[in-house]
């Protein structure tokens, strides 16, 4: 960054070609992305556990780790995407639940097919981020207030709802319902490569990453996500339908909480609506692990995902170390601490080399 | 947003339920309304009470559900106007405690989780001459905080029976999963199995997030081959640990505690080796129940010992029994 606060007088005498049009080396250009310091720590983390435990290294547990990386990496997609956008959002934990919910609720009250229960469910989700966004363009509350309320909000409604629809504060099972087979083996199946089950949400999970990465590096849509982010007023002078641009990355917050509460919905048949809370800070520790900056206008989808994938190892990989589960969370903490430690050293050398 | 979303998002919140209507599900959803079979019966003659049921439950919690429907069916026994009130927070709880006093109600039902955070309010209660029952949790403090009966079941005792239980069926290396680290009935119930299994091992997971539960016990049952057996410390946790069992290719057996519909289905076709089940509606039922006697005739139950109302196992021999209770949600 301090290249650029170089006034360009003293540039051009001490250079003759302006470092901006110059080619960088390859290298240079790996350490300037954001994610490069989650990968380290990825790697790192990945080579310990194979040491410690080697059970880890067998494909079968490999697919274990991707598959709890993957559920929470779906949401950090969508949650990095807002990062880089300039805001978060807290209700996303309890959201993926709503909208689980709503599927289940709506096809087992009413009879209907699952299928519909899906759609509509979508657009529960799509709604709760629009309304998100809107308040959050309407009022001009800063995020973790609007969003804090529509967590407090959404978690009151889950019960509230499932309790007076479904007479329970679990959702009925909806597993003998027409339809639920065929969504089951979109949302919640698993894929047979070389013998080891992996679960569904692993592909789908990838898929995302690349679409949001594609979203952000080759389109319009993702110049305006950074320009707001870094700064808003300066994106609004230069024409970036700023309002548009929040509302559709909280709509697409919403888009990730439906895909990960349809594989909620149907890997498990029935949906306790006390669950999720507590999901929304993981979803922004593996975008912010990942090297999207809290302060907005910094970050990619690949690190939100290499995020996810580090909590899912450490998470995983405490259990095939077989550690004393005392100690669980804090070493959890730690690896948390060390990844993001050495996401900001690598960060900051790669700054000072360019 | 311009007006033309607006409208089309009009439009297909329109459509959507419109095409719902034409694909309908032939089986499965909701049940039609049955004729309607309770609160026919008798209601006592006395003067209508106020009971406060005050429970440290966590919200959404399917075992609190239980609890309260039978606390609920005593109500409507007994003519009590019921008000069923619940916060895990210790402070909180008391602070309800507190409220219910000011509301001037003529009995309290109370979990004692925390006995210590519900000293000074349950003190006040009885200074207002207000009788308290405790439920669930608080079998060896009930007495010191005046309160005349507890009704609840013994985590240790129920970990015990879960042991002996699986002693019998030969297993030797049970994992006892705990879905809350630090909650001090569950770490007694692995507690209880250990102490009839000695190596029995605990394993801790995210009990909010049912992916979690799914992966890191998956995770465990493919690094511990010697594992024999899987425990949930509930229903709902046991049925996704037979999914992380299928996952993982494990030939262990699954047991569980606590109970609903789901789990008894599998109890009956022999996926699920038994459950503990300590019976919860029992102590939303004669928790109210006793505070009614108490004012019906100043009757205090249980001679000043708890009452037990658990544990009882259930495997597959009384599992087809209690079905329909179960999907009634009384079990």
């Amino acid at each position: 960054m301090s290249s650029l606060t170089a006034s360009p007088s003293h540039k051009k005498t001490t250079t003759a070609q302006d470092e901006r049009v110059g080619k960088k080396s390859t290298l240079s250009i790996l350490l300037g992305r954001p994610e490069i310091g989650a990968l380290v720590g990825a790697v790192a983390l990945f080579i310990f556990f194979a040491i410690v435990a080697p059970v880890f290294l067998s494909p079968a547990s490999l697919a274990t780790v991707l598959y709890g990386a993957s559920t929470i990496g779906i949401m950090a997609v969508g949650v990095s995407l807002l990062m880089i956008g300039g805001e978060f959002d807290l209700s996303t934990g309890v959201a993926v639940i709503s909208s689980a919910l709503s599927a289940s609720l709506i096809s087992w009250y009413f009879g209907l097919n699952v299928w519909v229960g899906v759609v509509l469910a979508l657009i529960v989700s799509l709604l709760i981020g629009f309304i998100n966004g809107i308040i959050l363009i309407k009022t001009k509350l800063p995020s973790f207030i609007v969003t804090l309320a529509s967590f407090l909000m959404l978690t009151g409604l889950n019960l509230g709802l499932t309790r007076a629809i479904g007479g329970s504060v679990s959702s009925p099972s909806i597993a003998d319902m027409e339809g639920f087979q065929s969504a089951k083996a979109i949302f919640a199946s698993s894929v047979n490569i070389a013998g080891i089950d992996v679960k569904v949400t692993v592909f789908i999970w990838l898929a995302m990453v690349i679409i949001a990465s594609w979203i952000l590096l080759r389109t319009k849509i993702g110049n305006w996500i950074f320009a707001i982010g870094g700064d808003e007023k300066a994106a609004r002078a230069v024409g970036v339908p700023v309002v548009r641009t929040k509302i559709g990355l909280f709509m697409a917050v919403g888009f990730c909480g439906w895909v990960l509460g349809m594989h909620n919905l149907f890997a498990f048949d029935a949906v306790q609506s006390g669950e999720g809370i507590g999901n929304e800070f993981l979803y922004i520790i593996a975008a912010v692990i990942g090297g999207c900056l809290l302060t907005g206008g910094y970050g990619s989808a690949v690190g939100g995902a290499i995020g996810a994938f580090i909590f899912g190892m450490a998470n995983k990989g405490i259990v095939y170390a077989e550690w004393n589960p005392d100690w669980f969370k804090f070493f959890l903490g730690l690896m948390l601490l060390l990844a993001t430690v050495v996401n900001i050293i690598v960060k900051k050398r790669a700054e000072s080399s360019k | 947003m311009g007006k033309p979303t607006w409208r089309k998002l009009a439009l297909t919140l329109a459509i959507v339920p419109a095409l719902g209507l034409a694909a309908c599900s032939s089986t499965g959803g909701r049940a039609p309304e049955p004729e309607s079979n309770g609160g026919g019966g008798a209601v006592a003659t006395t003067e209508r009470i106020k009971v406060a049921v005050i429970t440290h439950a966590a919200p959404g919690d399917t075992f609190w559900d239980i609890i309260r429907k039978g606390a609920e069916e005593a109500a409507a026994k007994d003519n009590v106007e019921l008000q069923y009130l619940s916060d895990p927070d210790g402070g909180r709880q008391s602070q309800l405690i507190e409220q219910a006093i000011d509301q001037g109600v003529d009995g309290i039902a109370v979990t004692l989780a925390k006995p210590d955070a519900m000293k000074g309010s349950l003190k006040k209660a009885t200074d207002a001459g207000i009788p308290i029952v405790s439920l669930n949790a608080g079998e060896d403090r009930f007495k010191d905080l005046g309160v005349f009966a507890h009704f609840g079941s013994n985590e240790q005792l129920a970990g015990e029976a879960a042991g002996e239980k699986l002693k019998e069926a030969g297993l030797k290396k049970p994992i006892c999963v705990i879905q809350e680290q630090g909650h001090v009935g569950l770490e007694a119930r692995c507690a209880g199995v250990k102490k009839v299994v000695p190596d029995t091992e605990v394993l801790y997971v995210q009990g909010t997030d049912m992916t979690q539960v799914e992966s890191t016990a998956t995770a465990k049952l493919q690094a511990d081959k010697q594992a024999d057996a899987i425990i949930g410390l509930g229903a709902p946790f046991t049925m996704t640990l037979l999914k992380a069992k299928a996952t993982a290719n494990s030939k262990v057996e699954v047991a569980s505690f606590d109970m609903n519909s789901q789990l008894v289905q599998e109890i009956t076709k022999g996926n699920v080796l038994f459950t503990v089940d300590q019976q919860p509606w029992l102590q939303g039922y004669m928790a109210v129940d006793a505070l009614w006697q108490n004012y019906r005739g100043g009757f205090t139950i249980g001679g000043g010992q708890a009452t037990l109302t658990g544990p009882a196992i259930v495997d597959k021999t009384v599992a087809e029994k209690i079905t329909s209770f179960a999907e009634e949600g009384v079990r």
